[in-house]
């Protein structure tokens, strides 16, 4: 990207688009309910506090009461939305989301922020790097992971619509805006192909997406074609759209800020390797706890770049 | 009532744990310092006057122990660890940053002296009950000290390990509540009460003590009464203010999870070097 091009780029952080996609909800459905576990500011929940009090619970420093509250909301015909950190709200209350939200395909969505290294120096104890892991493998949870504050929003809103359970995965610190808020469309399970190329696929969720389209840029100056692709939804998986990158280009790289256990990677690996095997490697988190430090520091020291999505790209391509 | 010396010291060590708290979080841009003030007496009185503990020796067998259950007050701790001599004073100033033994939650793999990697709230007064467990299994005669928030008492897994505890009567722990009526979204009595609190812990088999806790005569009496109590374990609810100390941070919410600018560093430090 020329240095003109990123000086008109804008930033906001997902979580932004929590709160903006709330004060809509609240207005256009009296149904919705909102709840959080005293991170209110923190989340954005705190501005559908102001305009709908009657409609928003503090739960208190108690998310896994959270979740149970919420699912009673739910079963009486509610439609719940639930804030909190992303490490609290899949890690603390796992087991009422999977037992008592996911069992009964309920429609409580949770909209954690903070997650991933990137929540910087509160350090390992609030970077929640499991996550997307943990809400996969439960049956019929729907995992989004917004690349920008636009898709966060209408994700966020989509998920009022959708039956049963969504995950929403949300960022603290402000990230490049790479949506068109005018024409943007979300759909639930459809990735998006942001630019084209015949050597190499990179598939990126989240704030990898922006690097993924750095990658690519530097990758087209040594003369390699790759193709990015916001996959937007992890689960269900876009396989159509996966699946016709990987035939075209016949390699994948996956980026995710995140471990690389059982997340973005694994998901894809998992569908190509059984219906288009070929040489696939993954960017993330080694299965390492994080630590303090600024959202930059962390994502250069445990690899989250576009340099490192590029020499991945580069090694899968010369070899 | 203790001796006029040891008083005066022990004010001083807490006033010096403040002003580091200030200094710690203003130089990281980051940090809570309204939960790291409204603990700092308490965390003085265990660390420099009460436990028996050995900052050369971390790990000796027979020290008392503490967990910092409400972990983001951890720059108090460290403050207290570094002038025990745990570690150099000069590692306050790498509070929150990158590759520092000093966390923004206490980490017990890089900073001597922590007993338990705290942060996520609750998890800090189960895990003091199982050190307790663990002396009793070992005959051993140290004790174990973990001190709680108001705002993290709403945690279902604080009266698990409460129940745990009363029911193995775990005479050989205590523990504090820093009960400073708020948490970040506001005042705990308007987000989720926990009043009657300390009915709810007798109902637990707990004993309880309802002390000032930044009183450090009422501090360390309590803690004498806490130790001696036989079969069973033992709260001392501490009324505290959040931000103690420093005028402008003091019962104000919004000083929970925010560092102080270079500006509000300064008038903070005069005010409590005027305090001393
Ligand atoms: C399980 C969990 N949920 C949420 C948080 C975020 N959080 C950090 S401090 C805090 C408020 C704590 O209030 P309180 O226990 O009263 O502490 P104090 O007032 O002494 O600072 C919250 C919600 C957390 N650290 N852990
Ligand atoms: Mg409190």
């Amino acid at each position: 990207m020329s240095k003109e091009a990123e000086k008109q780029m804008t930033y906001h952080a997902t979580r932004q688009g929590y709160g903006e996609a709330l004060l809509e909800l609240g207005a256009e459905n009296p149904n919705v309910v909102v709840l959080d576990a005293d991170l209110a500011k923190s989340t954005t929940s705190i501005a559908f506090k102001k305009h709908f009090p009657k409609r928003f619970f503090d739960c208190g420093i108690a998310e896994q009461g959270m979740m149970g509250v919420a699912a009673g909301l739910a079963a009486s015909g509610k439609v719940c939305f639930t804030g909190s950190f992303a490490m609290f709200a899949t890690g603390r209350a796992f087991e009422p989301v999977r037992n008592t939200i996911a069992y009964g395909n309920l429609n409580v969505n949770l909209c954690p922020t903070h997650a991933g290294i990137t929540v910087g120096a509160d350090g390992s104890s609030h970077q929640a790097l499991e996550d997307i892991t943990l809400m996969r493998a439960i049956p019929g949870m729907k995992v989004v992971v917004p690349a920008d504050y636009i898709e966060a929003k209408r994700a966020v809103k989509a998920a009022a619509k959708i039956k049963g359970p969504v995950y929403i995965r949300l960022g603290r610190a402000p990230t490049p805006d790479i949506n068109d808020a005018e024409t943007y469309k979300f759909e639930l399970g459809k990735a998006r192909v942001l630019r084209e190329g015949r050597d190499v696929s990179i598939v990126a969720v989240g704030l990898m997406v922006y690097e993924a389209l750095q990658a690519a840029e530097a990758l087209a100056k040594e003369g390699i074609e790759a193709e990015v692709i916001n996959l937007i939804t992890v689960k269900p998986l876009d396989k159509d759209t996966v699946l016709k990158s990987a035939k075209k280009t016949g390699r994948v790289v996956t980026a995710e800020w995140h471990t690389l256990i059982g997340g973005v990677g694994s998901a894809v690996s998992e569908f190509l390797s059984q219906n288009q095997p070929c040489p696939l490697a993954m960017v993330g988190i080694e299965g390492r706890f994080g630590q303090s430090g600024s959202p930059d520091e962390l994502l250069k020291h445990y690899g989250l770049t576009a340099k490192a999505i590029k020499q991945k790209a580069k090694k899968l391509v010369s070899s | 009532m203790l001796k006029t010396t040891l008083k005066n010291k022990l004010q001083q060590k807490a006033n010096l744990i403040r002003q580091d708290v200030i200094k710690m979080t203003g130089e990281a841009g980051s940090g809570h310092p309204g939960g790291s003030l409204s603990a700092a007496d308490i965390i003085t009185v265990l660390y420099f006057h009460h436990m028996n503990h050995k900052p050369k020796d971390p790990k000796w067998e027979g020290r008392d122990r503490f967990v910092l259950s409400k972990g983001h007050a951890c720059p108090a701790l460290y403050a207290a660890l570094a002038e025990c001599g745990y570690f150099d004073r000069k590692e306050l100033i790498n509070l929150r940053k990158m590759g520092s033994i000093l966390q923004g939650h206490p980490d017990s793999r890089r900073t001597p002296g922590v007993e338990i990697s705290t942060g996520s709230l609750g998890l800090g007064l189960p895990a003091a009950a199982g050190m307790a467990l663990a002396g009793k299994i070992d005959k051993a005669s140290h004790k174990v000290y973990t001190l709680i928030g108001d705002g993290e008492s709403q945690e279902g897994i604080v009266w698990e390990g409460a129940m745990f505890a009363a029911h193995h009567k775990l005479d050989n722990m205590v523990a504090f509540l820093d009960n400073n009526g708020l948490q970040i979204d506001g005042l705990v009595n308007e987000i989720v009460k926990i009043e009657p609190i300390a009915e709810k812990w007798q109902a637990f088999g707990w004993e309880t003590f309802e002390i000032d806790g930044h009183d450090i005569d009422d501090i360390v009496r309590s803690l004498e009464k806490a130790d001696a109590v036989k079969g069973k374990p033992a709260m001392i609810i501490a009324k505290t203010i959040k931000g103690k100390g420093v005028s402008f941070m003091e019962n104000e919410v919004d000083w929970h999870g925010v560092a102080p600018n270079l500006k509000q560093v300064r008038q903070a430090l005069k005010e409590l070097e005027n305090n001393n």
